[in-house]
C-alpha cells in the first residue's frame, strides 16, 4: 500500500490515537487502579421480602382451626462475608463449632451447584428461636452479610383434620418452574386445603428495596422506595367441616384403621372426613417437619395416607341400594317382586351363598336382610334384558348407572389426590375372559365385591344421592373464601338418572335394616331419630372383612349422610354401624342418648391394630 | 450483475465485524435487562426481545440495499436528502419529545429518527457534489455549497434540541481534510472542539497545556524546529521558576498559573524571535493562543461565577450535556464504577450488579458499555475499542481502492459518523468526553439507531462491490 495518501494516514492515526487513549484510561480504570474495583460508593440493591401471613382457616361454625405464628430465618449474602468472630456467633445461634462449619459448607456446596446466588440473600439459618432471635439481633452488626428475616409459620388449633388440612413447606425446584410466583426458601402448601386454594392463602409477597454499599451497609431506600410493593396478607377461608364432629369421629376411630366421610346430602358439603390412623398436625411444623415427616412415612400403617379420598375398598353389601335402584328404573323388579332364596342364589351348577333369613323378600325386606339371592337376581336381568341385545351392551348400561352416581371416576373433590376407584367395563370382561362370559361370569358385581372398588368417598356420596332422591353436589370442604366466591362446579347439581319415585322403597328398605327386627344394623338405632342405612361387609382376601356401613338421617330431608370403613373389623354392624350412627347421632342431636353410652366407649376403647376389642 | 460475483465482492470481514459488534451487543442488552432477582430465561415484553426483532429486520434492510443498484445511491442522493430535511424540518413541529428532544415520529406503534436518513442522505449528497468533476475546496462557490448542505441538517436538528446528534455531523470535517481541505483547518477544528468541550469537564491547567500543544503542532507545520526547541526550553522555565517561587513562598501550588507563566515566557521568546527572523506566522499563533486561552478562563468564569444555578444547567444542557439531576458528575461516577468493578477478566456474563437496576442510567442504551466493561473486564472492552478502530480503519482503506470518488468520499463519511459515535459515547462512559447522548453504533438499543448505521455501512458495502466501476 505504497501509494497510501499522507492525509489518510493522518486521519487513520486519528482514529487510532482515540482508540489507544481509550485502551490506556480503560486500562487505569479497570486494572491499574483499584479504587474503582471497591469503591465505597459501589452500591447494589437489596431486595427485602415481607412474607404475608397465610390466610386463616375456620370450620362451618366459625372456629379457628388453623393460625399463623411469627418465624424467625437467619439469611446470608456470600458476597457480602467478612471474616467474624465466629464464637459469639456459635453463642448466638447456640450450635457448636463444627456445626457451624458444617453449616458454611453447606453452603459453599450450594453455592458451587449453583443453587444459591452470591449476591442474593438465602436462608442460612432456619426458624430461629425467640431467644436466638433476641440476641443475635442486638449482635447482628458485627457480622456482615447476614440479616434476619421475618416470616409466619403454621399454628393448629386443634390436633386433628391433619389430612384436610394438609401441611406448608419449602418449595422445591419444580414448583419454581410451575410458577414464577416462587423463589427458592418460599413456603406453598404442599397437601390439602393448603395446596387446594394456596393461590388464595398465600397472600401477595411484598419488596422493599434498599441501597446497599459495599461494606453491606444499608443505605436506605432505594429511589425513594418507588418500587415498593406491600404485601397483601392471604385470603381467610371457611371449611364445611364440622371440626368437633370431625375430632369425635377421629377418637371413634382410635386404634382402628379406615375411614368415615360424612356429607351434608343438600349441599355436598364435606361434614367430616377422618382417616385413621392419623396424626397431630403440628408434628409437620417448622423445622421438625424432616424428622417427623420421615418418622411418619416409614410408618407400616401409613398415616400419611389419605384413605377417605385414595384408599380402594370393595363396596360389599352397601352397594345393593344402589343395584335395587337400577332394576327399579330398568323395569326388571317392581317394589313387590319376591325373590326365593334358600341360603343362597343357585344356577345349575353355580351357586352363590346367603346367610339364612326368611323366603322370599320382596324389595324392602331384602334389603333389611341384605340377601344375596334377590340381587343376583335383579342384576343379571338388568343386563341380560333382550332390549340390549348382548350382554356387553346390558352391561354398558348398568356401568353407566355407577358413572352417573360418581364411580368409576374422580368426583373432582377439592384435593389433589382423590382415586377413581375402579368400575370395569364390558371391554374389560372381554380381554379377561376372551369374550365367553355372561351375567352369571360377573354376578359377585351384584353385591358389592368382584372387581368393583370404590373410595369411602364415593360412598358417602352415593348415599347421599339416595338420601336426596336421585341428585347430588360434588363433594367439596370449602365453604367460603373471603371477598371471593368458591369454585361454580360445587355449585351445580348433578342427577342420577333414576327417577324419584323409586326412591322410596328403597330407603323403607334401609330404614328397616336399622328398625326391623330382621334388619342387620339394630345397633344403629338412635332413640327419637329416623335414621336409615345399609350394612356391608367387605371380602378382604388378605384378612378379616372389612366392616361397612352407609346411613342418612333423617329419613326425609337428611341433613347427614355417612359411610364408614373399618378395616379388619369383620361384619358391617360390629363397628362401621355403631361409629357411623354415634356420628350422626352427634351431630344431629350434639349428645349421646345414655343407652348408647356403653356402645360409644365400647367404639372409643376398641382396639383392632394391637388386637384388644 | 450475476449473484455469484455480488457474494464474492462483498467485503466479509467488514460483514463479520458488523456480525460480532451486532451480536455482542445484543448479549449485553440481555444482560442489561436481566433481573437477577427474577431470572425470567426470556420475557418478549423485555427490550432485548425488541431488538432481536431490530436486528432481524437489520438484515432485511441489508438484503435490500445489495439489491439496489449502486448508481440508485448516486441518482437518488439529492432526492433523499431533500427529503430528510423536510422531515427533519416537520418533526419540530408535529414530532413526539422523548428526553427534550423533539426528534422522533410517531406513527402508531413505529417510531422514527429523521436524523438518522439525515445522516445518510448527508453523506450521499456531499460524496456527489464533492466527486463533481474540477471540484475544489478552493472555489468560493463550490465551498458555499457544501456549508449549505452540511449546515442546514445541522441546524434543523438544533432546533429540535437534539445537540448530541447535530454535533455528528461536524466530524464531517475528516472527509473534507481528506479531499483537499487545509490541514490548517482540520488542526484549527480539532482544537476548538477539543477546547470547547474539555472547558467544562477538566481543570483549566491541563486546558491550557493543550492550547499550548495544539499552537506547537500549528508551528511545527510553517517555522523550523528550532525555534520550536528554544520556545519550549523558555516555556518550561517559566513554569520551572513560578513553581519554585510558590514552593519557597509555601503557598499552595495553582498548576494554572504556573502554565500561563511559562506561556508568557514562551510568549516573549517567540515575539523576539519572530521580530527579529520577519516570521509572519508567530503573530496569529500567538493571537490564536492567547485568545484561547482568554476564552477558556471567561467561559469558565462566565459559568461558574455570573450564572445562575438554573441559567447554568441551561447552558450544559444547551452544550450537550445531560439534565444531571442527582449533582455533578454522578451518572460519570456511577459508569465508572461499573466499568472499574469489572477489572480484568469481567464478573462473568450476567453477574454484573452495577449495570442493573440503573444504577447507571440509561443502561442499554446510552450507556450500554457500563455492561461490557463491569461483565467482561478490561479483555470485553479492549476487544470492543480493537473492533472499532479496525472497522473504521477497515473502512477508509476500502475506500482508499474505490475508483469512484463518490463512493471513496462517501466511505470516509461513514468511517467519521462512526468514529464520532465511537469517541464521545465511549468517552462519556469513562470520563474522557462529555455526557452527551449519542449510541454506541450496533451496540445500544433502539430500531433507529441500529437501522441507521446498518443502511451507512451496508451501502458503503455495496458500492465496494463495484469498486473497480466509475458510479455516476
Amino acid at each position: 500500500m505504497g501509494n497510501i495518501n499522507r492525509r489518510t494516514i493522518v486521519i487513520a492515526l486519528i482514529f487510532i490515537s482515540i482508540g489507544i487513549s481509550f485502551v490506556i484510561k480503560l486500562f487505569i480504570l479497570q486494572v491499574y487502579d483499584p479504587s474503582y474495583k471497591f469503591s465505597a460508593e459501589s452500591n447494589t440493591r437489596r431486595e427485602i421480602i415481607n412474607y404475608p401471613a397465610r390466610g386463616l382457616v375456620y370450620d362451618r361454625n366459625g372456629k379457628l382451626i388453623v393460625s399463623n405464628q411469627a418465624d424467625y430465618d437467619l439469611m446470608v449474602i456470600p458476597r457480602e462475608l467478612k471474616t467474624m468472630d465466629s464464637i459469639t456467633f456459635c453463642n448466638a445461634l447456640e450450635i457448636t463449632m463444627p456445626e457451624l462449619r458444617s453449616l458454611f459448607s453447606d453452603m459453599k456446596n450450594k453455592l458451587r451447584r449453583r443453587k444459591i446466588s452470591a449476591i442474593k440473600p438465602s436462608i442460612f439459618y432456619k426458624q430461629l428461636s425467640a431467644k436466638q432471635y433476641g440476641y443475635l439481633q442486638e449482635k447482628l452488626y458485627k457480622f456482615d452479610g447476614f440479616f434476619v428475616q421475618r416470616r409466619t409459620l403454621r399454628k393448629y388449633e386443634y390436633p386433628h383434620a391433619a389430612h384436610i388440612l394438609g401441611y406448608v413447606g419449602e418449595v422445591g425446584t419444580q414448583d419454581i418452574k410451575r410458577d414464577d410466583y416462587y423463589i427458592t426458601g418460599d413456603y406453598h402448601g404442599i397437601n390439602g386445603i393448603e395446596s387446594t386454594y394456596e393461590k388464595f392463602l398465600r397472600g401477595e409477597k411484598g419488596y422493599k428495596y434498599v441501597l446497599v454499599d459495599v461494606h453491606g451497609r444499608e443505605k436506605g431506600a432505594f429511589q425513594d422506595g418507588k418500587f415498593d410493593i406491600p404485601a397483601i396478607a392471604g385470603k381467610d377461608i371457611t371449611l364445611t367441616i364440622d371440626i368437633d364432629l370431625q375430632k369425635y369421629g377421629e377418637q371413634l376411630m382410635g386404634n382402628k384403621i379406615g375411614a368415615i366421610v360424612a356429607i351434608e346430602p343438600s349441599s355436598g358439603e364435606i361434614l367430616t372426613m377422618v382417616s385413621s390412623p392419623n396424626y397431630n398436625p403440628s408434628l409437620l411444623v417448622g423445622k421438625k417437619r424432616a424428622g417427623n415427616f420421615s418418622t411418619l412415612s416409614t410408618d407400616s400403617l401409613k398415616p400419611l395416607f389419605n384413605r377417605p379420598i385414595m384408599a380402594w375398598y370393595p363396596p360389599g353389601s352397601t352397594f345393593k341400594p344402589l343395584n335395587g335402584l337400577i332394576g327399579l328404573q330398568e323395569n326388571i323388579i317392581k317394589p313387590h317382586s319376591k325373590v326365593e332364596c334358600h341360603m343362597g342364589y343357585t344356577v345349575g351348577r353355580f351357586h352363590q351363598g346367603c346367610h339364612y333369613h326368611y323366603s322370599p323378600l320382596d324389595l324392602r325386606r331384602s334389603i333389611a336382610n341384605s340377601c344375596n339371592a334377590y340381587y343376583s337376581h335383579t342384576f343379571r336381568g338388568i343386563i341380560d334384558n333382550r332390549k340390549y341385545g348382548s350382554v356387553q351392551e346390558g352391561f354398558e348400561v348398568w356401568k353407566n348407572y355407577l358413572v352417573n352416581f360418581g364411580f368409576g371416576y374422580k368426583l373432582g373433590v377439592d384435593f389433589a389426590n382423590e382415586n377413581r376407584g375402579f368400575v370395569p367395563n364390558a371391554k374389560y370382561y372381554d380381554k379377561y375372559y376372551k369374550k365367553s362370559w355372561s351375567s352369571l361370569t360377573v354376578v359377585s358385581l351384584a353385591i358389592g365385591q368382584g372387581e368393583l372398588l370404590t373410595t369411602p368417598l364415593q360412598m358417602a356420596n352415593m348415599t347421599a344421592a339416595i338420601g336426596n332422591n336421585g341428585f347430588f353436589y360434588t363433594p367439596h370442604i370449602i365453604r367460603g373464601i373471603e371477598n371471593d366466591t368458591i369454585p361454580s362446579n360445587f355449585t351445580t347439581i348433578h342427577k342420577t338418572g333414576i327417577d324419584e319415585q323409586h326412591f322410596a322403597p328403597i330407603k323403607d328398605g334401609m330404614e328397616m335394616a336399622v328398625w326391623s327386627d330382621e334388619g342387620t344394623a339394630a345397633i344403629a338405632r338412635i332413640p327419637d331419630l329416623n335414621i336409615s342405612g345399609k350394612t356391608g361387609t367387605a371380602e378382604n382376601p388378605h384378612g378379616e372383612d372389612h366392616s361397612v356401613f352407609i346411613a342418612f338421617a333423617p329419613k326425609e330431608n337428611p341433613k347427614i349422610a355417612i359411610s364408614v370403613y373399618v378395616e379388619n373389623g369383620g361384619f358391617g354392624s360390629r363397628w362401621a354401624a355403631p361409629i357411623a350412627s354415634l356420628m350422626v347421632e352427634k351431630y344431629l342431636n350434639k349428645d349421646i342418648h345414655p343407652t348408647r353410652k356403653w356402645t360409644e366407649k365400647r367404639m372409643l376403647e376398641g382396639d383392632l391394630i394391637h388386637g384388644k376389642e | 450483475m450475476a449473484k455469484n460475483s455480488l457474494i464474492k465482492s462483498i467485503d466479509w470481514i467488514t460483514v463479520a465485524t458488523y456480525l460480532i459488534l451486532v451480536i455482542f451487543g445484543w448479549f449485553n442488552i440481555y444482560a442489561a435487562n436481566y433481573n437477577p432477582e427474577n431470572p425470567v430465561f426470556f420475557d418478549t415484553s423485555k427490550e432485548y426481545s425488541k431488538q432481536l426483532i431490530w436486528i432481524g429486520l437489520s438484515i432485511v434492510i441489508i438484503w435490500v440495499i445489495f439489491m439496489t443498484d449502486s448508481k440508485f445511491y448516486v441518482t437518488f442522493s439529492y432526492f433523499l436528502y431533500g427529503l430528510s430535511v423536510f422531515l427533519l424540518f416537520t418533526v419540530i413541529f408535529i414530532g413526539k419529545e422523548i428526553n427534550g428532544a423533539k426528534s422522533w415520529f410517531e406513527i402508531g406503534p413505529v417510531r422514527f429518527q429523521p436524523v438518522e436518513l439525515a445522516k445518510v442522505a448527508t453523506a450521499l449528497t456531499l460524496a456527489r457534489l464533492m466527486s463533481r468533476y474540477g471540484f475544489t475546496f478552493n472555489k468560493r462557490k463550490n465551498l458555499l455549497t457544501i456549508m449549505v448542505v452540511w449546515l442546514t441538517p445541522v441546524l434543523c436538528i438544533l432546533l429540535q434540541n437534539d445537540t448530541g446528534s447535530a454535533l455528528v455531523f461536524f466530524i464531517l470535517i475528516l472527509p473534507f481534510y481528506r479531499e483537499g481541505l487545509s490541514g490548517k483547518i482540520l488542526v484549527f477544528g480539532l482544537i476548538a472542539a477539543l477546547v470547547s468541550v474539555l472547558t467544562l469537564i477538566y481543570p483549566n491547567a491541563i486546558i491550557l497545556a493543550l492550547i499550548i500543544t495544539g499552537t506547537f503542532i500549528f508551528l511545527a507545520f510553517n517555522v523550523n524546529l528550532k525555534i520550536i526547541g528554544t520556545g519550549i526550553t523558555a516555556g518550561a522555565l517559566g513554569f520551572a521558576l513560578s513553581l519554585a517561587v510558590f514552593y519557597i513562598l509555601g503557598k499552595e501550588f495553582r498548576w494554572d498559573i504556573f502554565t500561563i507563566t511559562g506561556a508568557i515566557f514562551l510568549t516573549t521568546h517567540l515575539a523576539i524571535k519572530g521580530f527579529s527572523k520577519r516570521l509572519k506566522v508567530i503573530l496569529p499563533a500567538m493571537i490564536f493562543m492567547w485568545g484561547a486561552f482568554s476564552f477558556t478562563i471567561s467561559s469558565d468564569y462566565f459559568v461558574e461565577k455570573v450564572l445562575s444555578d438554573y441559567q447554568r444547567n441551561r447552558v450544559n444542557v444547551l452544550l450537550g450535556f445531560k439534565d444531571d439531576p442527582l449533582g455533578a458528575g454522578y451518572n460519570v461516577n456511577q459508569s465508572k464504577i461499573a466499568i472499574g468493578s469489572g477489572g480484568l477478566t469481567g464478573k462473568g456474563y450476567l453477574q454484573g450488579t452495577q449495570t442493573k437496576f440503573n444504577f447507571v442510567p440509561e443502561q442499554s442504551t446510552d450507556f450500554i458499555f457500563c455492561t461490557v466493561g463491569e461483565e467482561w473486564g478490561y479483555f470485553g472492552t479492549f476487544g470492543v475499542v480493537v473492533l472499532f478502530v479496525f472497522l473504521m480503519i477497515r473502512i477508509i482503506l476500502l475506500a482508499e481502492k474505490q475508483h469512484s470518488v463518490f463512493s471513496r468520499i462517501y466511505g470516509y463519511c461513514v468511517a467519521s459518523i462512526f468514529f464520532f459515535h465511537f469517541t464521545i459515547n465511549i468517552g462519556m462512559t469513562i470520563g474522557l468526553a462529555p455526557v452527551i447522548g449519542i449510541p454506541l453504533p450496533f451496540f445500544s438499543y433502539g430500531g433507529s439507531s441500529l437501522w441507521g448505521f446498518t443502511t451507512l455501512l451496508f451501502i458503503f458495502l455495496k458500492l465496494d462491490t463495484n469498486r473497480s466501476e466509475l458510479i455516476r
